[in-house]
């Protein structure tokens, strides 16, 4: 079965000793949407980085099939959208525009055809106009937007998001997941709003002290409450 | 809450606005290599470049009085040519009133001269930020061959510049919320003061560090490898073409008028 | 933006054509160096680092404190930033923020702005680098040297600007040397006191908190080509402008200029503002300044020197 991730007894200690993973497994299809949770330190961060290659551990990580390496960084990067939290460091261009442009464009299309994709992301996040904007004078919202849009824009398999409600007002938090809701793509986001999670994620794993612990429906999860709380959650 | 970082760009549609970015960036070191090459004294030239800026201030929607208002950041330095009057030898004009320090006319001119040419090369930048967006104007730089790593960096800069401007403004707000001070009670010695004001600095420079170790992930995970790329933005009309033949013309007329003083 | 209150940025009309076409030469060539230099040692990593700390030092310099009545003490960053991230690094850093400096906010003018790029980024940077390995160098690496060092490499880098600056101006007409460079090395040998202070200060949190990056840059190889390209700029400096300088019989420079019938806008190419007028010359107030800032910078370093090899012994004594 073609899996979009793949992740077996994946390893990874960092430079200071901490020990973040400790033998993670996960597979992915494609379609699923998929929501990954767990308390703070668990790992959940340091696994999105070894989906495309920032950090590298050991054990096997595919994407699309395509086996961790140097050779294949490129196109694994263009197959997997990570988003991460603090959408301020991902909107690094004088723009809006350049930065949704940026993945397109080291990706080398063509100036056209980099053009077509920055409206259409722009335009699939509900901010078509955009793009002449300067990033630090949106909103907090509009700033995820724009993140989102950014990696949109590069067609990836699939979007990888990092606590996307984290620090929006309720208004903001309703109008992300709206988004999310009618985004095509595969996805696995890390999040501690399980009420998102029991909305939009048929499936969830929790991830704790750098192993998975649970990996199953997610009704049946929000069902069991001495297991949520046993792992740092609250529905 | 930012920190004075005031966007200098003030959104507008005049001829001069749609100019493309190469354009004004080269009008405006004409301007300014005329004013250089201008010699003291040259009061009609001067008049000339004067009546240029206003024009140009004035076709850019900004009214004539946008870049003279706000042309005041040259006084401070102006103050170091405030010397001239009395040492450049020459025949005397006359002498200060109290001081009796005699003036001299070569050195007034000189310092007059030097004066205006600050002035008004002041007025012309603030114009070029006044009507062009700063990205346009990073990619009109690195489109005249500016290197590109350079380009990226002060795009990066200015990107994160109000970010880190805005770390800076609430430490010191923090700073200030805890700088109590009983009556009666010495302030603390300016050794003190620095060095807390250099542990605000450390703190600051750490977080960069850590963002930049985020920021350069971030490019990295959407495909960056080290070499700049950009889009191009602008093509050059004959509009372009006519504004870049005029100013250079007019630039050469000014100076022209050297000898007419 | 307020700028850094250290004024060094030079507008336009300052600097004669010639004078500020030197600036430029050594200003590209110093930051091709750089540029090339910088890319080796950082990798892909060069454009975020870069681009971020330069906003980082931007902002730093807004961060002030009460100096005496009413006016405050700013940081310029030139040193802090050679001594985390090695002189070329920092010159990269300064060049970015003084050409935004120019760009944005006019502080400094244009065609100035090679010059404002060699006295802010090259001299500040390699001046305080040769400063903090010249005392470290003589004292070891243990912990009250560095800050010493650090002090005197903050001190170096604005006083080596301040000089600069007058002799540039100087050398354009647009102020007499032997006023200029005593006023500006003494105002800026208090200012480079307040510089210091920062920098240790900050060196302070950098070391207890991030270790591994000072002694990376330690570690770094680039060292003799450093050294190298600050003797190398500081001489064409000098020699550049005591040129005109020397020349400094004016009625010479006339004679010269009629004879060949100059016109007036060829004058004003090579005398600048004080075409047509009398450039004084190097006289005893100048030199006295020049010989007080070589002193004031072995005081300096001396003394950091000093108070290392005590500590050292100290510390060897008391273990």
């Amino acid at each position: 079965m073609h899996h979009t991730l793949e992740v077996r007894d994946l390893h990874f200690t960092y430079p200071d000793g901490r020990a973040a993973l400790r033998g993670v497994d996960l597979f992915v299809a494609p379609g699923e949407k998929v929501a990954l949770v767990g308390p703070n330190g668990a790992g959940k961060s340091t696994l999105i980085l070894h989906l495309n290659g920032i950090l590298r551990g050991q054990g096997e990580v595919r994407v699309c099939s395509l086996p961790m390496e140097d050779t294949n960084l490129g196109r694994i990067r263009a197959s997997v959208g990570v988003v991460f939290q603090d959408p301020d460091d991902q909107l690094f261009s004088p723009s809006v525009g350049d930065d949704v442009a940026f993945g397109p464009l080291y990706m080398g299309l063509p100036g056209d055809e980099v053009e077509r994709r920055v409206s259409s992301a722009l335009a699939a996040v509900g901010m078509p106009e955009a793009g002449g904007r300067v990033s630090h004078h949106l909103s907090g919202g509009e700033k995820k937007r724009v993140a989102i849009a950014s990696v949109l824009s590069m067609e990836p398999e699939i979007l990888v998001l990092d606590e996307p409600t984290a620090g929006l007002d309720p208004r903001g938090r309703r109008g992300l997941i709206r988004l999310l809701a009618a985004l095509p793509q595969t996805m696995l986001v890390s999040t501690h709003d399980l009420r998102m999670v029991g909305e939009l994620f048929a499936r969830t794993v929790v991830l704790d002290q750098g192993k998975v612990v649970v990996d199953g429906p997610t009704a049946e999860l929000m069902a069991d409450a001495a297991l949520l709380a046993a792992h740092g959650l609250e529905a | 809450m930012h920190l004075h970082l005031a966007d200098r760009y003030r959104v507008g549609t005049s001829p001069v606005h749609r100019l493309d970015p190469r354009v004004k960036i080269l009008l405006v070191l004409t301007y300014i290599l005329g004013l250089t090459l201008a010699a003291p004294g040259a009061w009609a030239s001067y008049a000339a470049f004067l009546a240029v800026i206003l024009t140009a201030a004035g076709l850019s929607g900004l009214g004539f009085a946008y870049a003279l208002r706000r042309s005041y950041v040259a006084v401070p330095f102006v103050l170091a040519a405030a010397a001239l009057p009395f040492t450049v030898r020459g025949p005397t004009l006359s002498a200060l009133p109290v001081l009796g320090w005699p003036v001299s006319e070569l050195g007034l001119v000189l310092f007059l001269s030097i004066g205006l040419r600050t002035w008004l090369a002041v007025q012309a930048a603030i114009l070029l930020t006044a009507t062009t967006a700063f990205p346009d104007l990073l990619w009109g730089l690195g489109a005249l061959k500016v290197p590109p790593a350079l380009v990226a960096v002060v795009g990066l800069m200015y990107r994160y510049l109000f970010l880190a401007g805005d770390e800076a403004l609430r430490m010191m707000r923090a700073r200030q919320a805890r700088a109590a001070a009983l009556p009666g009670a010495r302030p603390p010695p300016v050794v003190w003061q620095a060095r807390v004001a250099g542990r605000m600095i450390g703190s600051l420079f750490l977080r960069a560090i850590e963002r930049s170790e985020r920021v350069y992930g971030a490019m990295l995970a959407r495909g960056y490898d080290g070499r700049t790329r950009s889009l191009i933005h602008f093509q050059m009309s004959a509009r372009d073409w006519a504004a870049l033949a005029a100013g250079v013309l007019l630039a050469a007329g000014c100076l022209g008028l050297q000898g007419a003083t | 933006m307020p700028a850094s209150p250290a004024h060094l940025h030079i507008p336009d009309g300052f600097l004669s054509p010639a004078v500020a076409a030197l600036g430029w030469v050594i200003a590209t060539v110093v930051l091709a160096l750089a540029f090339r230099q910088t890319g080796r040692q950082l990798g892909d990593r060069m454009v975020p680092m870069m681009g971020v700390l330069a906003a980082f030092i931007f902002a730093a310099q807004a961060i002030n404190f009460p100096v005496a009545a009413g006016t405050s003490g700013h940081l310029i960053g030139a040193a802090l930033a050679a001594i985390v991230l090695g002189p070329w690094a920092s010159l990269v850093v300064m060049t970015v923020v003084v050409g935004t400096q120019a760009l944005l906010f006019q502080d400094g003018g244009l065609i100035a702005l090679g010059w404002n790029i060699v006295n802010m980024g090259a001299l500040a940077a390699f001046g305080g680098y040769a400063a903090h390995r010249a005392v470290i160098r003589l004292t070891g690496d243990h912990r009250p040297a560095r800050l010493g060092a650090a002090f005197a490499a903050a001190w170096v880098s604005v006083e080596a600007g301040a000089v600069a600056t007058s002799f540039e101006l100087a050398a354009s007409g647009t102020t007499d040397i032997n006023l200029a460079l005593p006023a500006m090395a003494s105002v800026h040998a208090l200012i480079g006191i307040g510089e210091g202070l920062l920098t240790l200060a900050a060196l302070t949190i950098l070391m207890a908190a991030r270790p591994e990056l000072l002694r990376q840059e330690e570690e770094a190889g680039g060292r003799g080509q450093a050294l190298f390209v600050l003797t190398a700029v500081a001489l064409t400096l000098l020699l550049a402008l005591a040129v005109p300088l020397a020349s400094s019989n004016p009625d010479g420079l006339q004679a010269v200029a009629q004879a060949q019938g100059f016109s007036d806008l060829a004058r004003a190419i090579w005398a600048g503002p004080a075409a047509n007028y009398l450039v004084p010359g190097v006289g005893d107030p100048a030199r006295a300044t020049i010989a007080a800032v070589g002193l004031g910078t072995l005081i300096v370093c001396g003394v950091a020197i000093g108070l290392g090899r005590l500590s050292r012994r100290g510390s060897r004594t008391a273990g």
